[in-house]
C-alpha cells in the first residue's frame, strides 16, 4: 500500500520552472507549421475565384469585375484549402492567430 | 422495499465536460436504475453531406469530436478512398498511424486528468494535463493544428513530417515516457486512488460482450478486441497485442488506458523506424460510387462509418456510430447497484464524449 505517491513529483517540480507561462505578458511562440490565419498578396491575385469555390465555410468572397477579395476571419476554419488550391500561390497561411475582435463584421 | 427517490444527474454537472442527463433512481444511497437522456448538443453534421462535396466532408468529420479529431478524419478519408477506389501511398499510411497514436496518447492523458479530477485529486489532474500539453505542442509542430490536426485528406496526408522531425518526436516521447510513468504509477499504486476505483462499477466479460461495449471499456472486462488488429493504415506492419485487463472495474479500465499510452508510444517508435520514403498523397479524380463501411479504433473504442455514394460530388448518406454511443448501455449496467458517490467516477470511466455521440 502506497501513500503520498505524488509527493515525490510535487517536491521535484517545486524546484523547477513553472510549466505555464504568463500569457499575454509572455507571448506565445507559434511553430512554423501552425495554421493561424490566411493572408493575401493582392498584387498577384488574378481573381479567379478558385479559393472561393474550394472554401468549405464560404468565408472567401471574390469579385472579378471589381477586383475585390474579402475574407471573413470568423467563418474561416483555417483548413488551408484555399492556400493549396490558389494557382498564383498568392495566398499564405500565417502562423499567428487572427486577433480578437469586438464585433462580428 | 425502502422509498425510491429520483435524482437528476446532469446535463450540467461539475464532473461532466459535456452534457448528458441521467435520472438516477435511488434506494437510500444506492442507485437501482439509471435512465439516460441525450440530445443536448446535436449539430446535424451528418446532414451536411447534402451541402459539402465529398472531399470537404473530411473537415466536417474531423470536427465531430475535438479529441479523436484526427481519427475521424482518417476514417472518413479511408471510407471515401474505398469508394473511389484509390490506393494511398505507404508513407501516408505510416504518417496517419503516427498521428493517430499521438492523438491516442493525448486523449488518454486528458482522460486520466479528468478521472483524477472526478475522484477529487486536483494535483494529479494538473500533472496529467501538463504532460498532455507537450504532446499537443508536438502535434502543432507536425500537423499545424493543436486539437484539429487538419493534416488528413482523401488520397493521403496534406503535410509531410521530415525524417529529422520524426526522430525528434521519438526522442521527445522517450523523455515523456519516463514522466508519464511517474504520474501513472500514482493511479496504479496510490492508496486513495485505488480506494476510489477498485471494485467500483464492475462489468463482467459476458455483459461487456452482450451489451456491445467497445474500446478500453470492453478490454477492461477481459474481451481482447481491438480494431487496429484489422490492419488498416500501417497497423498491418506493426507489432502489437490488444491491452486486456480482466477485473472489469474502474481500476481495470484505468489500467487499460495507462498501458495503451505506453503501447501507443511503442507503436510510434516502430512506425518511425520503418517509415518508407515516397509520395504522401495521390491525385483524386472522379466521384465515388457504392457504399463503404469502416471500423477504426479510436481512443474511446471503435468508430463505425457508413458512407453511401451515388456518383455525384455529394455523398448520399454519411452515418457515424461513435464509441460513446455503444458504451452507454454498458454504463447503465455498471450504474445499477452502485453508491451515489461513485456515479461520477463510473460515468467518467467509459470516457464519455457526448458531442461525438450526437454529432
Ligand atoms: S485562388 Fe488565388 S488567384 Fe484565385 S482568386 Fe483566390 S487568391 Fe486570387
Ligand atoms: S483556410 Fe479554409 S476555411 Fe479559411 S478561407 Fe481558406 S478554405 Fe476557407
Amino acid at each position: 500500500m502506497a501513500f503520498l505517491k505524488l509527493a515525490g513529483t510535487v517536491t521535484k517540480r517545486m524546484g523547477m520552472k513553472s510549466a505555464c507561462y504568463m500569457y499575454p505578458v509572455v507571448a506565445r511562440e507559434f511553430t512554423k507549421t501552425t495554421r493561424g490565419h490566411v493572408e493575401l498578396d493582392s498584387a498577384d491575385c488574378i481573381y479567379c475565384g478558385l479559393c472561393q469555390r474550394k472554401c468549405p465555410t464560404k468565408a472567401i468572397e471574390v469579385n472579378r469585375q471589381e477586383k475585390n477579395w474579402t475574407i471573413q476571419p470568423l467563418r474561416c476554419i483555417v483548413c488551408s484549402g484555399c492556400v493549396d488550391v490558389c494557382p498564383k500561390k498568392c495566398l499564405r497561411m500565417e502562423n499567428t492567430y487572427s486577433s480578437s475582435v469586438t464585433s462580428k463584421f | 422495499m425502502s422509498k425510491r427517490t429520483i435524482i437528476p444527474f446532469g446535463p450540467q454537472h461539475p464532473v461532466l465536460p459535456e452534457p448528458i442527463h441521467l435520472d438516477l433512481v435511488l434506494e437510500d444511497e444506492k442507485v437501482v436504475q439509471a435512465i439516460p437522456r441525450i440530445g443536448y448538443v446535436h449539430r446535424g453534421l451528418e446532414k451536411l453531406v447534402e451541402k459539402q462535396e465529398y472531399a470537404n466532408m473530411v473537415y466536417v468529420a474531423e470536427r465531430i469530436c475535438g479529441i479523436c479529431s484526427f481519427i475521424h478524419a482518417q476514417t472518413c478519408s479511408q471510407a471515401i478512398e474505398d469508394l473511389l477506389p484509390i490506393e494511398v501511398p505507404e508513407r501516408a499510411l505510416y504518417l496517419r498511424t503516427i498521428w493517430a497514436e499521438m492523438s491516442r496518447t493525448h486523449s488518454h492523458l486528458l482522460w486520466l486528468g479528468l478521472m483524477a479530477d472526478a475522484f477529487g485529486f486536483e494535483a494529479l489532474f494538473m500533472h496529467c494535463w501538463r504532460l498532455r500539453e507537450k504532446i499537443l505542442d508536438m502535434v502543432e509542430d507536425t500537423a499545424g493544428g493543436r486539437v484539429i490536426f487538419g493534416s488528413c485528406k482523401v488520397g493521403g496526408v496534406r503535410v509531410d513530417i521530415e525524417d529529422a522531425k520524426l526522430k525528434d518526436i521519438v526522442i521527445q516521447y522517450n523523455d515523456l515516457e519516463k514522466e508519464i510513468k511517474e504520474i501513472t504509477d500514482v493511479f496504479v499504486e496510490d492508496y486513495s486512488v485505488k480506494h476510489r476505483l477498485v471494485d467500483v462499477g464492475v462489468m463482467s466479460k459476458e455483459d461487456a460482450h452482450v451489451l456491445g461495449a467497445v474500446g478500453p471499456t470492453m478490454r477492461g472486462s477481459g474481451v481482447a478486441k481491438d480494431m487496429r488488429t484489422l490492419g488498416y493504415a500501417a497497423y498491418k506492419y506493426l507489432k502489437f497485442e490488444p491491452v486486456v485487463e480482466t477485473a472489469g472495474d474502474c481500476y481495470a479500465r484505468t489500467k487499460v488506458r495507462i498501458r495503451e499510452v505506453f503501447q501507443s508510444i511503442d507503436l510510434i517508435r516502430q512506425a518511425v523506424a520503418q517509415i518508407p520514403g515516397g509520395p504522401i498523397a495521390v491525385k483524386v479524380t472522379g466521384n465515388p460510387t457504392g457504399s463503404s463501411f469502416q471500423c477504426v479504433e479510436q481512443a474511446r473504442g471503435d468508430v463505425a462509418y457508413y458512407l453511401k455514394a451515388n456518383g455525384t460530388k455529394n455523398l448520399e448518406r454519411f452515418r457515424v456510430r461513435t464509441p460513446t454511443f455503444a458504451n452507454i448501455p454498458p454504463l447503465l449496467k455498471m450504474l445499477g447497484g452502485c453508491e451515489l458517490a461513485d456515479v461520477p467516477v463510473i460515468v467518467l470511466s467509459i470516457d464519455p464524449c457526448i458531442s461525438c455521440t450526437e454529432r
